[in-house]
């Protein structure tokens, strides 16, 4: 066995800045001292609310922090620490979460948990008996359990969830109002029963031993009514029953119970479906006719954004960079004005200028034409991209302006000292070097605009409608417009969370090969210097 | 090593727990304080989400509760169309409010996801119109409070129309005799406007569900056929007339009946706050088809959380305090929609305007609020409007539209 060569300790600082008592150290403890103390504050809060998922979370966040900021082990880490601690909270964990939300049937009829669809249920079905009267109510206790005391015919009958309703000799009150005094019980104030109202809200009176009769139960702690349930769960058989036809509904596949005829009872729960919301965004022929045709104009629409917008901002850039041009500050801040503009509220205006017979742009500017800029399927994709251009020049200008600006004047000379005329140097030295610095931003303006649904929105709402599809999505309709439609979060159409998110893992997959494609592309850039 | 860490952020730890506990100091002598007037504190809070044009009533009803109960009421003013998808969301995971404000045509997807408890109005009841608790029925169980009916009726303005149209064609002419430049106002926009076009469509006999004679809705559409198919053709011959267009918007008929460009427009009493000082008339809405022009009735009430832990409280606080005739006064007064309690009903049809939408209203249907009606609005509207532009054969696209509702029911 060779034995390792002698290795020499490499020479350690006696003291490191982790722990380096200086002024620097001190205005870290500060700071850690402020971010330790809304972190324990947070833990509280979540511990108070049972919120133990993000309690965990929290907690290995807070202990890493201070590990990654006193050790002198990682120092490394503490440069990336907050940028990893962000990532993890708004992207990892976004994603992870929508990945497992496609795996279910999230939905309308499946909107929560087992437990909460049961009590749901029970809630729903829990029934007044039929010309049964209103009691004057009040909550009484025996000393060890709750009860009701209620007034009927001027009689006072008392009982509580395991003694059916006695009459009760004695006891006194207004007429028509509950009982102040009950002999035998202790009537609890208002402040006493609201102490305790989970206690009263659940309590069960039996009107008598025949259970037919229903039970006494309140809603308010002032009126008592007689109610019967009409479907009962079996907990140890995880069975429904209805109490009238004695059908027994279980538990199915899709988080509902389900009776052997078929019939299943409205209210059901989240379940995991495998791979079945993907199977329906690429197998169902009602959405996966429109999912290829919004897929490419998607991308259209990205691509064009992107170069639209990049070649009118250059063109601007180029203009006004010339010193010749007198005023062009005052150009160019008219330039950006669009910019300063909020999205929503252009496109929204934009909307309206393009109304087919009332808006400005057909009365005014073209004479009164009847052009239907937003309801012909070209003409609305043409508009789409005219808005977009109107709105996403002035970014382009602006990033041109400044690489324009920062190109060095050596290499410039060296064209013109060789020869090349305007057209060489700026196809072969202004362009290359120009893309270096913009082609990350123009990467993550094409994702932007991948996802641009503000736009879409508020422009044409995804319109004008595929006249030859089943669903509700439209020629303009972009991937992330189509998943709203879809998880009808715009209300017009039964929600679907699970197929939303499959839509939305679908389309990070896209957005995040093609960034991560051109990413690669752009070093090859680089390679020009 | 290792001990100095946990020194230092033992050191930490403690200057922010120090931190934190002089803060919890001050707010519990707040808390005392404040209770000090009215009965003893109960400890329970009570949520109540609210919009914008209801929250100042709502406040006001929780004070007297307050006042009188001694349980706090915390009200929370969101913005109208984020209380459904949120209350449907929040609900489940226990951060929810104890009552909610919302439309009866909720209540399908409300009891669907499990979201909603039914509440027992008692003899209460009987004070309410008929029609607003009806409204809030499924199954035989009550889930809301209602609190305001309202619906849609001919608004007109009679210095340009002396006279109420008996029929679309007679609303027309007069249209056209005042010489404005509408006939009559329509919303509609480029993707239709079912609710203000339903009392057209049920004139020619198409109402969308079948209704059993409870005036409860059956899932089962009955919006096709041939009456469906008149209507369409109606739609048709209508936007190549140039009457109806998909380019009135909301906001261009609302301003267009302001600016008296038009006799007539058809819509809510939400929309008078624009039309103060105009003479206006209420009537009921001129039938292009044989029958009567029924239009939706839609009830406002409030909804109490499945999952709520102070069902006690959220439920005396609906049936005893915003069930009575100040309250309901109190609601009609901020936002103008004729309330619901008939006693506060017949107070407000002192106003001529008020009794003319309840008069409409008497006729109408409450809109359905089964949960198959979502699925139903993203097609209907979009179809109008193209049977109005002529891009769609009136009948084939009439059809389509009845087997994509029927593809998307299931």
């Amino acid at each position: 066995m060779p034995t390792a060569p002698p290795t020499l300790d490499p020479p350690r600082a006696r003291t490191s800045h982790a722990r380096d008592f200086g002024p620097g150290f001190l205005v870290k403890l500060v700071l850690m001292a402020v971010i330790d103390a809304l972190g324990v504050f947070g833990l509280l809060a979540c511990w108070r609310e049972g919120s133990m998922g993000i309690f965990w979370a929290l907690l290995l966040l807070l202990v890493a922090a201070n590990y990654v900021y006193f050790s002198k082990r990682a120092l490394a880490g503490k440069y990336i620490y907050p940028g990893l601690a962000f990532l993890l909270v708004f992207q990892i964990y976004v994603v992870g979460y929508t990945a497992w939300v496609s795996f279910t049937n999230y939905g309308d009829g499946h909107n929560s948990t087992k437990e909460q669809a049961i009590e749901a249920l029970l809630q729903q079905n829990e029934r007044r008996v039929e010309g049964s009267a209103a009691y004057p109510l009040a909550v009484v206790t025996d000393g060890d359990d709750l009860g009701f005391a209620i007034v009927d015919d001027g009689r006072v009958l008392a009982g509580t969830a395991e003694r059916p309703l006695e009459e009760v000799d004695g006891a006194t009150g207004a007429d028509g109002q509950a009982p102040t005094v009950v002999p035998g019980w202790t009537v609890l104030s208002y402040q006493e029963v609201i102490a305790r109202q989970q206690e009263v809200t659940a309590l069960r009176v039996p009107v008598s031993d025949d259970a037919e009769d229903g039970s006494i139960r309140t809603q308010d702690a002032r009126t008592g009514y007689a109610f019967t349930p009409s479907l009962h769960y079996e907990e140890q058989a995880d069975t429904m029953t209805d109490a009238l036809t004695g059908v027994v509904y279980r538990p199915n596949a899709e988080g509902q119970f389900e009776a052997e005829d078929g019939t299943r009872l409205p209210v059901g729960w989240r379940v995991p479906v495998g791979f079945d919301n993907y199977v329906t965004a690429f197998g169902d022929e009602r959405y996966s006719g429109p999912f290829l045709r919004i897929l490419a104009w998607t991308v259209a629409f990205a691509v064009l954004s992107v170069v639209t917008t990049f070649l009118l901002g250059l063109f601007l850039a180029i203009t006004f960079n010339d010193v010749r041009l007198r005023g062009r500050k005052a150009y160019r801040t008219l330039l950006i004005l669009p910019y300063a503009i909020p999205g929503f509220l252009a496109a929204l205006l934009w909307a309206g200028l393009l109304n087919r017979s009332y808006g400005f742009v057909n009365q005014v500017l073209l004479g009164g034409a009847a052009i239907p800029w937003l309801t012909d399927p070209w003409l609305a994709k043409l508009s789409v991209l005219g808005v977009n251009l109107w709105l996403g020049f002035p970014y382009m200008f602006l990033i041109c302006t400044g690489a324009l600006q920062s190109l060095p004047g050596d290499v410039m000379e060296a064209a013109k000292i060789d020869g090349a005329g305007r057209w060489r140097t700026w196809r072969s030295i202004t362009l290359p070097l120009l893309l270096v610095s913009t082609a990350p931003l123009l990467i993550s303006s094409f994702a932007f605009n991948f996802n641009n649904f503000t736009l879409i929105y508020m422009l044409t709402k995804g319109g004008p409608r595929f006249e030859d599809a089943s669903v509700p999505l439209g020629h303009t309709d972009i991937l992330i417009s189509m998943v709203y439609s879809v998880s009808g979060l715009d209300g017009t159409a039964a929600k679907d969370y699970g197929l939303a998110s499959a839509l939305s893992i679908v389309i990070f997959v896209i957005v995040g090969t093609i960034s991560a494609l051109a990413f690669r592309q752009t070093r090859k850039l680089e390679e020009v210097m | 090593m290792r001990r100095s860490i946990l020194l230092t952020v033992a050191a930490s730890a403690t200057l922010a727990l120090a931190a934190c506990s002089s803060g919890n100091g001050t707010t519990g002598g707040d808390d005392a304080a404040e209770t000090d007037g009215g009965s003893p504190a109960t400890g329970a809070t009570l949520t109540i989400w609210t919009d914008e044009t209801r929250e100042g009533p709502v406040r006001a009803a929780a004070e007297s509760f307050t006042e009188a109960t001694g349980t706090q009421v915390e009200v929370v003013q969101k913005n109208y169309d984020d209380i459904r998808p949120d209350f449907l969301a929040q609900v489940p995971t226990g951060e929810g409010p104890d009552i909610t404000v919302g439309a009866h045509d909720w209540l399908g997807e409300l009891t669907t996801n499990g979201v909603v408890q039914p509440i027992e109005l008692g003899d209460k009841a009987d004070g309410f119109e008929p029609v607003s608790i009806q409204a809030f029925t499924q199954d035989g169980q009550v889930y809301g409070l209602p609190y305001a009916i309202e619906n849609i009726a001919l608004i007109r303005n009679t210095d340009l129309a002396p006279e109420a149209p008996a029929t679309w064609d007679d609303a027309v002419a007069a249209g056209q005799a005042a010489g404005t430049r509408y006939p009559i106002l329509v919303q509609t926009g480029n993707e239709g406007d079912p609710y203000t076009y339903y009392p057209l469509q049920t004139s020619f006999g198409a109402p969308v569900f079948a209704q059993n004679e409870d005036g409860s809705y059956e899932p089962e559409l009955t919006l096709g056929g041939e009456p469906g198919h008149a209507f369409a053709r109606w739609l048709a011959a209508q936007g190549s007339a140039g009457v109806l267009s998909p380019d009135v918007t909301a906001d261009i008929a609302r301003d267009a009946f302001a600016n008296g460009e038009s006799p007539f427009i058809v819509g809510g009493p939400w929309l008078l706050e624009d039309y103060a000082g105009m003479n206006l008339a209420i009537d009921p809405i001129p039938a292009p088809g044989p029958e009567t022009a029924k239009p939706f009735v839609g009830v406002q009430g409030f909804y109490v959380s499945a999952q709520s832990k102070n069902a006690l409280v959220a439920n005396d606080f609906l049936v005893n305090y915003l069930s009575t005739e100040e309250a309901q006064t109190a609601l009609f007064e901020a936002g103008g929609r004729p309330p619901a309690l008939t006693a506060a009903a017949e107070k407000a049809a002192s106003d001529p305007i008020v009794e003319g939408f309840q008069a409409v209203g008497a006729d109408a249907l409450p809109m359905p609020s089964i949960p198959q009606m979502g699925s139903v609005w993203a097609f209907w509207g979009v179809t109008e409007a193209a049977i109005i532009t002529g891009q769609t054969d009136p009948v084939a696209g009439w059809d389509k539209m009845v087997a994509d509702i029927q593809g998307a029911i299931g």
